[in-house]
């Protein structure tokens, strides 16, 4: 894992948030990926072409990060396979359900101050966080009793 | 025009998560680890991405369509319900298991390594399956 500067941080969130104003500048459309990705698993007919341009698009960048940098888009994991299939199962069923996930949600959603999106972002930041300090620091394990 | 633009954004929205660490599941583990050893970065990243957006999307609402022509497709609902928020902590378990959120998980399948594999194959399905899943 690698450090990043703070500047290169926010450059790389001007850049989210751009990316996602031009998104709705010209195609009219909400940035949020998980919406994007379930509108091809499930497609309708005309709604189809730019969420797959959307994708591939996302690809494309991500070819260019590794061209890059190789450390800029992690290969290992610190988690189990087994426990990422859960992990997975969970953020597309969750994402689903609650409408959006931290694009859709926490940058799309509160730049539109949706009360919505304000409140599925404390509560999945929450849950991430609790779910973080129970997996990082497994007080069952030590002398908590 | 509509796929080259939907295209050109999907490669500067990923640009910017590379650049911001979150294709680097340990770093989103180590934001979300306030009780640890706390990477504050990723704060920056969706501080800016918030900002950015903030500014430019009243600005680009109040045109009658967007650029090329389309109107603009946006959420209607306004009240806070049970599946949004059910929906959301659900997500926020599965994002701090693995540190994975869709637009990241997406990005990093351009390495072909099993994690990224097995959890967008499970985000496909649990994407797909949700519809058959009720909660209120």
């Amino acid at each position: 894992m690698k450090l990043i500067p703070i500047w290169t941080a926010l450059l790389g969130g001007a850049l989210i948030g751009g990316a996602a104003s031009g998104l709705l500048f010209f195609n009219g459309r909400i940035a949020g990926i998980s919406n994007i990705v379930a509108g091809l698993l499930s497609p309708r007919r005309g709604d189809v072409a730019w969420r797959l341009s959307f994708v591939l698009g996302l690809l494309a960048g991500g070819a260019v990060l590794v061209a890059g940098s190789s450390s800029s888009i992690s290969t290992a994991h610190p988690r189990s396979l087994p426990v990422l299939a859960a992990a997975g199962l969970l953020v597309g069923l969750g994402t689903r359900i609650g409408n959006g996930c931290t694009s859709g949600h926490g940058v799309c959603g509160l730049a539109r101050r949706s009360l919505r999106s304000l409140a599925a972002t404390v509560t999945f930041m929450t849950t991430g966080a609790l779910t973080v300090y129970i997996v990082n620091h497994p007080f069952w394990r030590g002398n908590f009793w | 025009m509509r796929q080259l633009s939907a295209f050109i954004f999907g490669v500067v929205f990923a640009l910017g998560l590379g650049l911001g660490g979150m294709t680097q599941p340990a770093k989103v583990i180590g934001f979300l680890d306030i009780a640890g050893t706390w990477d504050p970065t990723l704060a920056f990243v969706m501080g800016a991405a918030v900002a950015v957006a903030a500014i430019l999307f009243p600005r680009i609402l109040g045109r009658q369509a967007a650029w090329l022509g389309d109107r603009f497709v946006l959420p209607q609902k306004k009240d806070l319900d049970v599946p949004l928020l059910g929906g959301a902590a659900m997500f926020g378990v599965g994002w701090g298991l693995s540190g994975y959120c869709p637009g990241p998980a997406v990005v990093s399948l351009v390495t072909g390594a099993p994690p990224v594999l097995v959890f967008v194959a499970f985000m496909a399905l649990g994407l797909s399956l949700a519809r058959f899943i009720r909660i209120d």
